[in-house]
């Protein structure tokens, strides 16, 4: 339930973890949280590897563990709705400080809670290392659709011009003493919203003739950037290589 | 490297019933540098879209050196003409700027070594080879002009056309900017409001109004005929006279 | 709305995400099909207006405040199948580059909050331009009842899900009324702001408004013939009819599916563990029993949001059209 963010988590720097290809990065990144994913809720020590190895990696590319602990309050809602689980939960109560909670449920909040921080916390990661259009780059080469990557590139590139534009739209408002307090009042927001999108689109029109004035003809040329190395995919192989392992050896342990 | 531009009766309605251009005829020589004057709505936006085709007339004729402006010849018209437009964020929409510099030139077919050469010459003929790297919304006003100029030199045209380009400039940019498009040899037509910017940089003018050409004269001589200014809503800055400036050393 | 990674089981994991890939696939294909190479630098900008809009706060009551989520105000402007994928677009890169949204959650979150809100938003919309008016009213009046309801679908979707991924033991009509619930007042605040919203792009270019292209430019500034009260009792209408489907969907949904599973011999096997196989989780289903309970809530819920959106375009039509809240008053009479 998030606002959206106009400024992406992108942290400067020139660590290994930047320097890697986009597309060993994001695949390391999906593989990684699918683990975590999997992992049976009991195994904590497994969690323990996965977020001992996560720390280092983040310790790596120096963005700093207090950036990565700030963005972690994107998933707060759900923490909440974590927290809220063991009073509504069935089964057998246990009593905490007085109060009644569901045995199960309480599992449940845990199993929430440290798959999404351990998730968060990988996509922190990887975002905060790869600049957006590398993110793209990555996302192509890994199979997404070109129509879906180009459009994503378009977005991005747009995305602090309209907010710009909403921006000083909302000062104009706010400067002639608008202050809304009830949806009633919502109206000069909501038709600002439209003018916006009006906006938006003649611009994409003039972006498109812009485009064909320079010889587009359909397609995005591919202006090829260097392409993962086998030793790259090895090392970023190595984090959710040992998520599986942890998380495998988990599940076997608990199913036998 | 430069090429005539020829526009002979060019009519042309919008989609939705508005009529931009009404007979125009215009004769640009290789390499002369032309400013287009008007009022807004008279038609200067329009033409500049005819001369790269992605207008094409009702009627008459656009000529870019001896080709005729027609849907079989687009390619080769997009990559004469360069066209820079009005919002320089319209121009620009690749994640950097040296991808957005090579998005023109690699949809002609460069590749490799030979597309970062052509990259290199057009930014640096702008002066932004330290730009390169960078995200255009994060540039200047004055930097992103440059670089959308780089973008379309980079297809090595024959004729520029440039829409308002000092609009939103700060003096220095606007400085920069001249100094940039004097030292250019191709045609030029600049389509702008800023008189000084006209006289500065184009020996010959042309008023366009209500989708016609309505005067067409040395730039110094239009500007001293105030009544003609008058008549097209044009207006020299408060305190600028075009009679004690004397030519331009840009021209 | 931006569920985390471990939310949902794996298996709903990977089967949202075959599902949304197919239907964003699907959506695609239609796309490049049915228009120029125009689309994609036109998605990308729409794209762009959406996650701003997604920024925009707006106010809900005594100065709280909430924000646009958008599907079905993408599919109404541009189509479903381009809606769909925009809003696809927009949560993928929320979760890439934003962190927000687990990377292996955007199966069921490109599912709950771009094909479900598009498609299901897109399709209220259709239904309800057949019994509204032809002419910007109408197109207004469908597009805040669609935006409104396709925030209940999504919620109603994501409680399906639980239905078969549940990670914790919640039964699926605790679940399914605390979502509705939630998003029921949601749903009031982005089928105001959409139908209004929709409303400025009709006056400014109705040839932007995909879902009124059949409309003739006499019709599309024909927006007075709907009158308050007029609209009022039409929401109600609708509210009823929904509020209908909803309560019988919650009543029997969950029973009928016990019941193939039962039949299947898989919820003894479920009882186990979370992992086990089974059609849905065992806990989603364990305490379903109150079937009067579930259709009370689920009912009042569906007719409370769509009177509130109803309401709230009323109150924001007779803003416009008095000036009464606009909070600009003659500065003489009490001095």
């Amino acid at each position: 339930m998030g606002a959206g963010h106009a400024h992406p988590l992108y942290v400067h720097g020139h660590s290994r973890v930047h320097r890697m290809a986009p597309e060993a990065k994001v695949a390391a990144a999906v593989t990684f949280v699918a683990a975590v994913a999997i992992t049976p809720r009991q195994a904590l020590w497994a969690f323990g590897v996965d977020a001992a190895c996560l720390a280092g990696a983040i310790i790596a590319s120096g963005i700093g563990p207090r950036f990565v602990l700030r963005r972690l309050a994107v998933v707060l809602p759900f923490v909440a709705f974590a927290l809220f689980i063991p009073f509504v939960a069935s089964g057998d109560r246990v009593d905490v400080f007085g109060l009644s909670l569901s045995r199960e449920g309480l599992w449940g909040a845990w199993n929430v809670l440290v798959k999404a921080t351990l998730g968060a916390s990988a996509s922190i990661l990887l975002a905060g290392t790869t600049e957006i259009p590398r993110l793209l780059t990555g996302a192509s080469r890994l199979r997404v659709p070109a129509t879906l990557t180009a459009i994503a590139s378009f977005m991005v590139r747009y995305l602090e011009v309209i907010a710009g534009e909403l921006g000083r739209m909302r000062t104009a408002m706010a400067a002639r003493g608008y202050a809304p307090r009830w949806l009633w009042q919502a109206r000069p927001i909501a038709t600002g919203a439209g003018a916006l999108f009006v906006r938006s689109y003649e611009r994409g029109e003039r972006v498109h003739a812009a485009m064909l004035a320079r010889g587009y003809t359909g397609a995005m040329p591919d202006l090829g950037e260097r392409r993962a190395s086998i030793g790259e995919w090895a090392v970023a192989a190595a984090l959710p290589t040992i998520a599986w392992l942890a998380a495998v050896t988990a599940l076997t342990g608990v199913l036998t | 490297m430069t090429a005539t531009v020829d526009v002979r009766g060019l009519r042309f309605t919008y989609p939705d019933g508005h009529e931009a251009l009404l007979g125009l005829d215009l004769r640009v020589e290789a390499g002369q540098r032309v400013a287009l004057l008007g009022p807004n709505g008279a038609g200067k936006t329009t033409l500049a879209l005819h001369l790269n085709g992605i207008n094409m007339p009702d009627q008459g004729v656009v000529r870019i050196g001896e080709l005729t402006v027609a849907e079989q010849v687009l390619p080769e018209i997009r990559r004469r003409v360069g066209l820079v437009f009005q919002d320089a964020h319209d121009q620009l929409f690749m994640p950097s700027v040296a991808e957005d510099v090579a998005f023109g030139p690699a949809n002609l077919g460069l590749r490799d070594a030979e597309l970062d050469a052509r990259v290199d010459e057009a930014l640096a003929a702008v002066g932004a080879s330290e730009l390169r790297p960078r995200t255009p919304h994060h540039l200047s006003g004055g930097e992103r002009r440059r670089v959308a100029l780089a973008t379309v030199l980079a297809m090595r045209p024959d004729v520029l056309v440039l829409d308002e380009p000092t609009s939103g400039l700060d003096p220095a940019g606007r400085r920069e900017l001249v100094d940039v498009l004097s030292t250019l040899p191709m045609t030029q037509l600049v389509i702008t409001h800023d008189l000084p910017f006209a006289l500065e940089l184009c020996a010959r003018s042309v008023i366009i109004d209500g989708g016609r050409v309505v005067a067409d004269a040395a730039t110094a001589h239009l500007l001293t005929d105030d009544q003609l200014l008058g008549r097209h809503r044009l207006e020299l800055p408060y305190g600028f006279d075009p009679r004690i400036v004397g030519p331009s050393p840009a021209r | 709305m931006h569920a985390p990674d471990g939310f949902l089981n794996l298996g709903t994991a990977v089967t949202t995400g075959a599902v949304s890939a197919t239907a964003v696939g699907g959506a695609l294909r239609h796309m490049r099909s049915t228009l120029s190479d125009k689309q994609v630098p036109l998605a990308g900008l729409a794209g762009a207006f959406i996650f701003a809009a997604q920024m925009v706060n707006f106010p809900v009551a005594a100065g709280t405040t909430g924000h646009l989520l958008g599907g079905a105000l993408a599919a109404i402007l541009l189509g479903p199948a381009t809606g769909a994928v925009v809003v696809t677009v927009v949560v993928v890169v929320q979760a890439l580059a934003f962190a927000d949204g687990g990377l292996t959650a955007l199966g069921y979150n490109v599912l709950n909050m771009a094909v479900v809100t598009a498609f299901g938003g897109y399709g209220v919309f259709v239904l309800l331009r057949r019994v509204l008016p032809d002419n910007a009213s109408g197109v207004i009046a469908a597009t805040g009842l669609a935006a409104g309801l396709s925030v209940a679908l999504s919620a109603m979707a994501f409680s399906i899900e639980w239905l078969f991924g549940a990670t914790a033991p919640v039964p699926f009509d605790t679940v399914f009324g605390a979502m509705v619930g939630v998003h029921v007042l949601i749903g009031v605040g982005e089928g105001v702001i959409s139908a209004l919203a929709v409303g400025a792009v009709l006056a400014a270019r109705p040839d932007l408004v995909h879902g009124a292209r059949d409309l003739s430019r006499a019709q599309t500034a024909d927006r007075a013939r709907i009158g308050m009260r007029g609209f009022a009792i039409g929401a109600v209408l609708v509210t009823l009819v929904v509020a209908a489907v909803v309560s019988q969907f919650a009543a029997s949904a969950p029973d009928g599916l016990e019941r193939v599973a039962q039949d299947q011999g898989l919820v003894a096997q479920a009882q186990d563990h979370a992992l086990a196989g089974g059609p849905f989780a065992d806990y989603a289903t364990d305490g379903v029993r109150n079937q009067q309970a579930s259709l009370a809530i689920a009912g009042g819920a569906g007719v409370a949001v769509t009177l509130l959106v109803g309401l709230g375009i009323g109150f924001a039509v007779r803003d416009r059209r008095s000036g009464r809240f606009t909070g600009a008053r003659a500065p003489t009479a009490s001095s």
